[in-house]
This record gives structure tokens, C-alpha cells and sequence, in this order.
């Protein structure tokens, strides 16, 4: 009995959302994402994969896992210019040795995601599909990403300073679910402009002189929180005020923008790019600095080439500019507990320099 | 007699625990240090009692309570403490309370090592290990163990080696295949242990010290720090003097006792711990496939505290 085609992909945060919204609209098929990531979907991630690839590729393995069970057929991954570039070829050989029946599709190509190369893919699942209903969609999506990420920067700014618990996650839960019923453009800013006034308006309690935090580092560990055993939750709990770069706007549109202004503003650092998300990272290490952030929080899968290379310099940057910066790396064994000493430890020290 | 209004700091290691009464003036009235022997509720019970039998003579009234260490928060309900800190931050305090003028902190546990660089008084950098345990006090016992002798003779006996041996570092496995290696080439004991000692340092340096600029007075601390071979090796690496304490086992309980002199106290305390039946109870949650295991605190079978939960569906009470 031949199956009915369902379309899934693994998890990143909230991205579920609009992921599963442009695939919706692109296909006829059925889209579901991949079951929310427990510790049984990095066990099953770990089990089947080579033990020192890096932490992202085993959360990818272990959702692909979970949602082949839930029966889905059909499994897209993006690629990166890292190991991220063989995500999609090393997992569908790793899911068809274990004997699941599947189609893989791949929405990069040469680490770039072109529309294109989309319209190629999609093409195969959908042949009615016309480049410019495709490219309405696309762009849709962009804006509701754009939209996503602009109100988390807002969150990340404010929420450990909320009077009310959970008033802003309650808040951005309802705002997602809205999210994800868009009929169009007009349909979409609406939702958006209801619900920034609503999150601005919510009550706050935050000191002039809060202690400010900067996440740098590798791009899954900073979107996915349960890879950074939740980080920023950690640091809202502690009133921080915490800044991060690294969100799928970046990467999609605007990381190609700022690539020539973050060379020149680092110039005196490196001379090339590093590979990856490297040199944006010592960007962002002298910019917080200059802009008067407390401390940084670097992290990055245990293994993760392109940081590796990029951590000596950013440690120099924080020498230089007197930058207190902690360096975590997650992987599968992390122990938790060790986090939690070391993130209280780097809180008291930050306090205490602050006075 | 004038009643003295005392501080409690417990340092609730792996390996060990270590206790402190101060006073207001940061003074050790009373301190003393047993093994952990992987019951910290035991240990800490047997610990309370034996501070008490040193304070019998005089009127202490005990005006906060610090805990720190890896069974920090256990500790710190068990005995209501009103402050508790992690290790690196204890440590930090306990040492500046003592040497005003300190830059570096070496320190080697049982378990962990970490290094603390100070400026002006307050830490600019830390960096615990995060890789294994090769820099640490449970490797160089675990040796002894394989030597047949014990742990602490290893320290003199380092000292009369004069061409320590060089033992792979790097990781516990290629070092102890190293050690067996080099004994059965024929190498004498006192230059394998010379040579033990020095791949501890090694580690340490490579591993935490990794990228730190250790400047002078240092102050090497830490159960490890009690072995004179591992000063001298860090003396001759780091080309600086190292001083070693003979408080510096008490560090972190120091530390904590200080930070609790600040914060007002929940509930009065009692040396009267040991009569409390306190047990602990891990369950795990069906709420989702995370499977949180929930640890439960009891004191007389009363549930007084938990955690592990990572939702609100493991919450309990």
C-alpha cells in the first residue's frame, strides 16, 4: 500500500511556523513539523549518528527519526557553508540504512538557498506551481520571518524585566498561532502591528543601568533553545537584557548586506572571512563592546570548525576592548548542572565589576 | 560571656566537605573537613556535629548560613541557608578575604579544576574544565591506586626525582597506557610520579589555564594543592612563585560564610540538624518523552523542596 505523502522538516525555535506555512501554500500535500524536540529526539539523534559530527546534525537526525514515524514521506533540509552542507546527503543515506522510505529534498545548493534552486525543488512536488506564485509566497514568508524575529528582539530586550511571569511568552504564543493562519499581506502586517502594540504595551520594570548581555556564536545553538539547554531563559531569569544577532532574517537577506561594512569594521582583526558565521561574530564582539554591553556568551556546538577558528580572535577583541566573555560548547553529554555553575559564576562576576 | 554573632559556610564537594564558623571580623572560630563519600546529606550532618563539639565552650549564635559546592542546593534547604553560591564565586571572596592582593587562583579539586584571574580585587575571568578529568585530583588518586601507594605520599616522593619522566597528558586513558608503558620499561617510581605531576599541570595549563594570562601573587588551592610536587611542578612551568595556603581547602567555605553575612537569615538555626531525617527521592515525570527527573527533598518524610522539572507539568507541591 503506497502511503499518502506528507511533507515534514526538522525543527529550528519558532521557524516551524512559517516553514510549515510556505510549504503548505507551495504543495498539495500535507505539512507537519517534526514532534517538539524532548531529550528522546537527541537520544535517537545521537544513536544513529556519527559520534563527532556536530550537535545540530543529530537534533536534525533525531526529529527526522520522530517524524518518519509520524508518517511523514517526504523530508527537506536546508545546507550551510560548513558540515551543514552535508546535513542532507549524510542523513538521508544514515534514515535509508535504517529502512525508512522517504524522498529527500534540499532547499540549498552550494550553501546558498537561491529561488531557483526552490522553484526547482518545489517544481518536482508541485508541477502546476508558476515562478511567480512561488515568489509570492517566498516573500510572504520573508516578511512573516522578518516580523517573527523583529518582535523576539524585542522580547530578548525586555523579558527579564516582565512584572507579570510569562506575560510575553503567553503573548508571543498567541501571535505565532496568528501567524500561522496569514491569508495574505495585508492580513499578515495587520496581525503584526496588533500584536507589537500589544507586546509594547506590556508592563516592565526595567532599570536604566540593567546588566547587558550579547549571544554570539553558531547559528543552531543560538535559534534552537533547546540545544543551549535555554540559555536565554537562564539569563531572563537573572533580569539580564540580552542581545542577539543571529536569527534567520540575518541569514536569509540581510548577512549579504553588511558582509563588506562588518569586513571593514574588523579590519584591523581579519583580513578574510572565516568560514561560515565566524567573522560576524567578531563583528559583533567589537560592536557590543562599543556599545557598552556588560559581558558575551559564546556558543557553539562541541566541534564547530568555522568558531573554532573564529574563537582566538574574538578572545582578542574581548582582551583588547576588556570584554568579559565566556565560551560554552554543547553537545550531547553536556552536563547541565556545569552550565548553570558557570553561567551564576559569570552573573556574579558581571555584577560585581558593574557594582 | 559575650554571645558572638557566628557565620556557617559548607563547601560540599565531590570528594570532600568542608566547613567554617567566622565571626564578624571574618575569623575562623571553628572549621573542619571530612570525605563526602558520595553522601552529601551524611556528610554534612556529621560535619554540623563536629563543629559543634568545637564551639561547646563558647555562646555563638549563628547568623547566616552559605552553601556552596556541587551539592550546594541540596545542602542549601536541607539547612535553610539563606545564601547559596557557586564555586567559582565562593572561592573567589574566601581567597580575596585572606590575600587582598591575589591576581590568580589555581584550583584542583577531586572532580573539576578551575583558575580565577583577578584585577583590583574583583574577577575579570574564569574558566572550569570542561573536558575531562584529566587535570584533576580523582586522576592522580586513581594512579596512586594503580602505584600501590597512597595519594598522599605522592607529593615528597616527586620531590626526589631528578629526571621526572614524561607521561603523555592530554586524556586519563592515554595517560595511565603511558604510565603502565613506562613502568614496565624500567623507569624508577619517584620519576614516574615526578612525571605524574607534571602532566597534571600540563593538562591544567592546556585545558582550563588555555589562553590566560597568569599573573603573579598566585595562590594554588584545591585538595590537589596539598601535593607539594604539583606546586613545585607549577612553579616550574609558570616560572613564578605559587603559594599554597594552609586554609586553602577552606576557601569556598570561607567565601560562602562571608557572602552570607549580608543576607538576613530565613530561620534560626540549630546545631540540632542531626535529629531531622532527611532523605531525598528521584522520580521521573511522564508529563512529556523529556522524562525530567524530579529530585524530592524530605525532611521527616515531609516534602520540602524539589526540582528537575524543566515545565510546570513536573511541578510539585
Amino acid at each position: 500500500m503506497k502511503k499518502e505523502p506528507m511533507i515534514s522538516f526538522p525543527h529550528l525555535g519558532d521557524y516551524y511556523i512559517p516553514i510549515k506555512f510556505l510549504l503548505t501554500h507551495l504543495t498539495d500535500y500535507k505539512v507537519i513539523e517534526a514532534p517538539p524536540i524532548t531529550k528522546k529526539t537527541i537520544e535517537l539523534g545521537t544513536k544513529y549518528s556519527p559520534s563527532f559530527v556536530c550537535i545540530p546534525f543529530k537534533y536534525n537526525l533525531g526529529n527526522f527519526i520522530e517524524t518518519l514515524e509520524q508518517g511523514a514521506t517526504i523530508l527537506f533540509q536546508a545546507g550551510g557553508g560548513c558540515r551543514y552542507g552535508y546535513y542532507t546527503e549524510v542523513q538521508e543515506q544514515i534514515l535509508k540504512d535504517l529502512g525508512y522510505d522517504f524522498q529527500m529534498m534540499t532547499i540549498g545548493q552550494n550553501k546558498i538557498i537561491t529561488l531557483n534552486y526552490l522553484y526547482k525543488t518545489i517544481k518536482k512536488l508541485n508541477k502546476n506551481i508558476s515562478f511567480f506564485q512561488l515568489s509570492y509566497y517566498v516573500l510572504l514568508t520573508l516578511f512573516m520571518i522578518h516580523f517573527m524575529d523583529k518582535i523576539d528582539d524585542y522580547i530578548r530586550l525586555n523579558i527579564g524585566f516582565e512584572t507579570q511571569k510569562n506575560s510575553f511568552i503567553d503573548l508571543k504564543k498567541e501571535m505565532l498561532a496568528s501567524f500561522s493562519k496569514t491569508t495574505g499581506f495585508f492580513s499578515l502586517l495587520t496581525k503584526y502591528l496588533k500584536y507589537k502594540r500589544k507586546i509594547k504595551n506590556l508592563k516592565i520594570n526595567k532599570p536604566k543601568n540593567c546588566l547587558k548581555v550579547g549571544i554570539i556564536g553558531e547559528l543552531y545553538t543560538s535559534m534552537e533553545p533547546f540545544s543551549n539547554y535555554f540559555l536565554e531563559k537562564e539569563l531572563a531569569n537573572m533580569n539580564i537584557q540580552v542581545k542577539r544577532f543571529t536569527n534567520a532574517s540575518f541569514l536569509i537577506y540581510q548577512k549579504k548586506f553588511k558582509i563588506k561594512k562588518m569586513q571593514k569594521y574588523i579590519k584591523k582583526y581579519c583580513t578574510y572571512e572565516l568560514g561560515a558565521d565566524g567573522m560576524d561574530n567578531v563583528y559583533r564582539a567589537k560592536f557590543l563592546s562599543a556599545k557598552g554591553y556588560d559581558g558575551l556568551i559564546h556558543i557553539k556546538p562541541f566541534g564547530c570548525t568555522p568558531e573554532i577558528g573564529a574563537m582566538p580572535i574574538i578572545r582578542k577583541v574581548c582582551e583588547d576592548e576588556k570584554m568579559p566573555i565566556i565560551f560554552f560548547s554543547f553537545d550531547s553529554e553536556t552536563s547541565e548542572v556545569g552550565i548553570k555553575t558557570r553561567l551564576e559564576a559569570f552573573y556574579d562576576m558581571l555584577k560585581i565589576k558593574k557594582g | 560571656m559575650i554571645t558572638i554573632n557566628a557565620y556557617l559556610g559548607v563547601d560540599i564537594g565531590s570528594i570532600s566537605t568542608k566547613a567554617v564558623i567566622i565571626d564578624e571580623e571574618n575569623n575562623i572560630i571553628a572549621s573542619d573537613y571530612i570525605w563526602t563519600k558520595a553522601n552529601p546529606i551524611h556528610a554534612v550532618k556529621t560535619l554540623i556535629e563536629n563543629l559543634e563539639k568545637q564551639i561547646q565552650n563558647k555562646d555563638i549564635k549563628i547568623k547566616g548560613i552559605g552553601t556552596t559546592g556541587s551539592a550546594r542546593k541540596l545542602i542549601g534547604v536541607m539547612l535553610n541557608a539563606n545564601v547559596v553560591k557557586n564555586e567559582i564565586t565562593a572561592h573567589a571572596i574566601g581567597t580575596l578575604s585572606l590575600h587582598p592582593d591575589v591576581r590568580t587562583i589555581f584550583e584542583i579539586g577531586g572532580q573539576d579544576s578551575k583558575i580565577i584571574l583577578i584585577e583590583d580585587g574583583i574577577v575579570v575571568d574564569y574558566a572550569m574544565n570542561t573536558l575531562c578529568a584529566a587535570g584533576t585530583g580523582a586522576f592522580l588518586s586513581s594512579q596512586a591506586q594503580r602505584l600501590g601507594m597512597n595519594v598522599e605520599d605522592f607529593g615528597p616522593i616527586a620531590l626526589t626525582s631528578k629526571n621526572p619522566t614524561k607521561i603523555a597528558a592530554r586524556c586519563t586513558v592515554f595517560a595511565e597506557s603511558d604510565l603502565v608503558h613506562k613502568a614496565q620499561m624500567g623507569y624508577k617510581k619517584e620519576d614516574i610520579i615526578a612525571g605524574l605531576c607534571q602532566s597534571v599541570v600540563n593538562n591544567y595549563l592546556n585545558n582550563v589555564g588555555k589562553g590566560k594570562k597568569i599573573i603573579s601573587p598566585i595562590i594554588f588551592q584545591g585538595g590537589v594543592s596539598k601535593n607539594i610536587g604539583v606546586k613545585k611542578a607549577f612553579e616550574q612551568e609558570v616560572g613564578e612563585n605559587v603559594i599554597v595556603d594552609e586554609n586553602g581547602h577552606l576557601m569556598g567555605a570561607l567565601g560562602v560564610a562571608i557572602l552570607s553575612k549580608s543576607t538576613p537569615l530565613k530561620s534560626e538555626f540549630t546545631f540540632k540538624i542531626m535529629e531531622a531525617d532527611f532523605d531525598t527521592k528521584g522520580i521521573e515525570c511522564k508529563g512529556c518523552s523529556n522524562h525530567c527527573e524530579i529530585i524530592c527533598v524530605r525532611k521527616n518524610q515531609k516534602l520540602i523542596d524539589s526540582w528537575g522539572n524543566r515545565c510546570n507539568k513536573g511541578a510539585l507541591k
